[in-house]
């Protein structure tokens, strides 16, 4: 982990584009009148041929891009996640969810670290209303590098994915010694294990995955040793993962950057319940709205940062 | 292969909407009045102006429909079932379990089916996205979308007309249902559609108006649209919901209910009354009113 490089994956969502769009000729970019924040604009100004900017009209988007997919054309559609999976719900699920469309929903912009925007631009209940849908996949990757091969191998995979990208710079996580010394494998429905302390598994997603690898880091020189599970794809979730943690470590708490209800933490309940049933700890928004701030300062205001997770794993 | 002649696409019209009154009786419930009111364009489309091939019915070279206003869909499964998509007798099966042909049209189970459809106001959207990649390919396909009028006050097919002026999309032809009613009443009634026409213009629209439940203005609009170009265009197709069955005519009510066994027979009977009429060529002069609204 190279914690002083920081890249919102966002951006890496961006660069990603422009090097499937060399690859893949039938990848199309759709953008709602957001291409600089979404970083859309690097495909637009490489392939503008390739792009459509709807204007502001998600729906309208969201429409276009399921019918571009009939002719064999892979859109990626791009807005803030709040209208993405907010606006334009019933297009999502009636025109991409029940027709099992190609398009790949990339909704940047998710959770309270969108910061000083407050409230009604912070989604913090898309990962409960896009995993509820059938035939819909959900992956929040965690940092540039594993974004990158998000947004490259859902591009094989037919069908629809909803994935969940961040407006806040975060840590590079998997360079290249990490994921040697950690021997990691990128793999869609398969969470990745960092470390096998068995006090504690801390379940991220997202931006809260570094949070987690630095509570871990710091807990070890305390002779605390936690695991951090980063479950980047949260349906199909990793079941057997899951069963595995909650037999191997005494506690099982779950940190993300989404209401406690309906996201990471719900499913995580949810699997356990049913399978092997311990208790689980949910950090995330406690139905509530977010509010402008910086997002750091929102991170530790609403309890998902680093501290906040040292403070629960050492209760 | 492309039927010119009146007679027999009168005739299938008129098997459609027989094949519709016995869908909905036999399910028990359905969407009559919508279904009936755009036979004739159904009739027009798969038989005379659409390039498509039931048994190449994946060619990426077809024309597609987009049945925007789905719960007409009686009306789509009629033409296919006429075209030799589906079996005459997979028809007794629409909208009970298990079956291909559900409630609104879902193209995942009939491949016949361009795109899937029911929550009103989507369909304009997902045909512009066809027209772009048929353009981006040089495929030559045109990209038919049939709204419903009462459809039109959804904000999204708006903001779809925009996106379809913005890229110039001269091989969509959209087709307005305009049959003046919807569930709680005129469409006057609920939300006035005024300037329907200048409405259309001012969104880059190329606007044909027609009479929808006739057949030869219907080809002859469908041409004019075919040689428009530069622009969509909006074939503004003046209908009589319910049309073909005289109880039906023109009734709100019969928007979204199956006829009983007396109603299932009189529309029968109307219907049949009618196909020998057309086979006789005995033809009625119109006397339907001049909608004056738009």
């Amino acid at each position: 982990m190279v914690l002083d490089k920081e890249i919102a994956t966002r951006q890496s969502y961006g660069e990603a584009l422009v090097e499937l769009g060399e690859e893949n000729e039938n990848v199309v970019v759709l953008d709602a009148d957001l291409s600089s924040a979404t970083k859309t604009a690097l495909f637009a100004k490489k392939f503008p041929d390739r792009f459509f900017d709807i204007g502001i009209a998600e729906q309208d988007m969201m429409g276009t891009a399921a019918g571009l997919s009939t002719f064999g054309k892979i859109p990626y559609a791009s807005t803030f996640a709040v209208f993405a999976a907010g606006r334009s719900y019933d297009q999502v699920r009636n025109t991409i969810a029940h027709t099992n469309a190609n398009v790949k929903i990339c909704a940047t912009h998710a959770g309270i670290t969108v910061g000083e925007d407050g409230a009604t631009h912070q989604m913090l209940e898309d990962i409960g209303m896009m995993r509820m849908l059938p035939n819909m996949r959900v992956i929040s990757p965690s940092d540039d590098i594993q974004t990158k091969w998000v947004i490259k191998e859902v591009s094989k995979i037919k069908g629809p994915f909803y994935i969940r990208l961040c407006r806040l710079a975060t840590p590079i996580i998997y360079d290249e010694k990490f994921v040697k010394e950690n021997n990691i494998k990128f793999e869609i429905g398969k969470g990745i294990q960092i470390g096998d302390g068995t006090d504690a598994s801390i379940i991220a997603t997202g931006v809260t995955v570094s949070e987690a690898l630095k509570a871990k880091e710091k807990l070890e020189k305390e002779g605390i040793n936690v695991r951090v599970i980063d479950m980047h794809t949260i349906k199909p979730i990793d079941k057997e993962l899951l069963i595995r943690c909650a037999k191997e470590t005494k506690k099982i708490i779950t940190v993300e950057d989404h209401s406690i209800y309906g996201g990471l933490g719900s499913t995580v309940c949810e699997v356990l319940s049913e399978n092997y049933p311990v208790k689980v700890i949910r950090m995330g928004i406690k139905d509530t709205f977010g509010e402008s701030g910086r997002a750091e300062e929102l991170m530790k205001y609403f309890k998902i940062d680093c501290d906040s997770i040292i403070e629960i794993v050492k209760k | 292969m492309k039927l010119t002649d009146i007679k027999e696409l009168k005739k299938i019209a008129n098997n459609i909407r027989i094949s519709i009154i016995e869908q909905v009786y036999e399910a028990g419930s359905g969407h009559p009045g919508g279904a009936l009111s755009i036979a004739d364009i159904m009739a027009v489309l798969y038989f005379n102006q659409m390039n498509i091939d039931s048994k190449d019915e994946k060619s990426n070279l077809r024309d597609r429909l987009v049945l925007s206003k789905g719960h007409a869909v009686a009306a789509l499964y009629a033409a296919l079932a006429e075209k030799g998509y589906i079996p005459k007798e997979e028809l007794k099966t629409f909208r009970k379990l298990g079956s291909r042909l559900q409630g609104h049209p879902d193209m995942e189970k009939l491949p016949g089916l361009d795109m899937s459809t029911g929550s009103l106001g989507q369909g304009l959207s997902i045909a512009n996205g066809m027209a772009i990649a048929s353009k981006m390919d040089s495929l030559g396909c045109r990209i038919y979308c049939i709204l419903g009028d009462g459809e039109i006050e959804e904000g999204q097919i708006w903001e779809a007309a925009m996106t379809a002026n913005k890229y110039h999309l001269d091989n969509l032809c959209v087709i307005l249902d305009f049959n003046g009613l919807q569930i709680d009443g005129t469409v006057e009634e609920v939300k006035a559609l005024d300037c329907l026409r200048s409405k259309w213009e001012s969104f880059g629209f190329n606007v044909i108006s027609c009479n929808g439940n006739d057949v030869e203005m219907l080809i002859s609009s469908f041409e004019q649209a075919k040689q428009t170009k530069g622009m969509p265009s909006i074939i503004i197709a003046e209908t009589i919901k319910g049309k073909g069955v005289s109880f039906m005519e023109n009734k709100a009510e019969w928007h979204g209910k199956a006829p009983n066994e007396e109603e299932y027979n009189r529309a029968m009977k109307e219907l049949k009354l009618e196909a020998d009429k057309i086979e006789n060529n005995i033809f009625e002069l119109p006397g339907k009113e001049e909608k004056i609204w738009f």
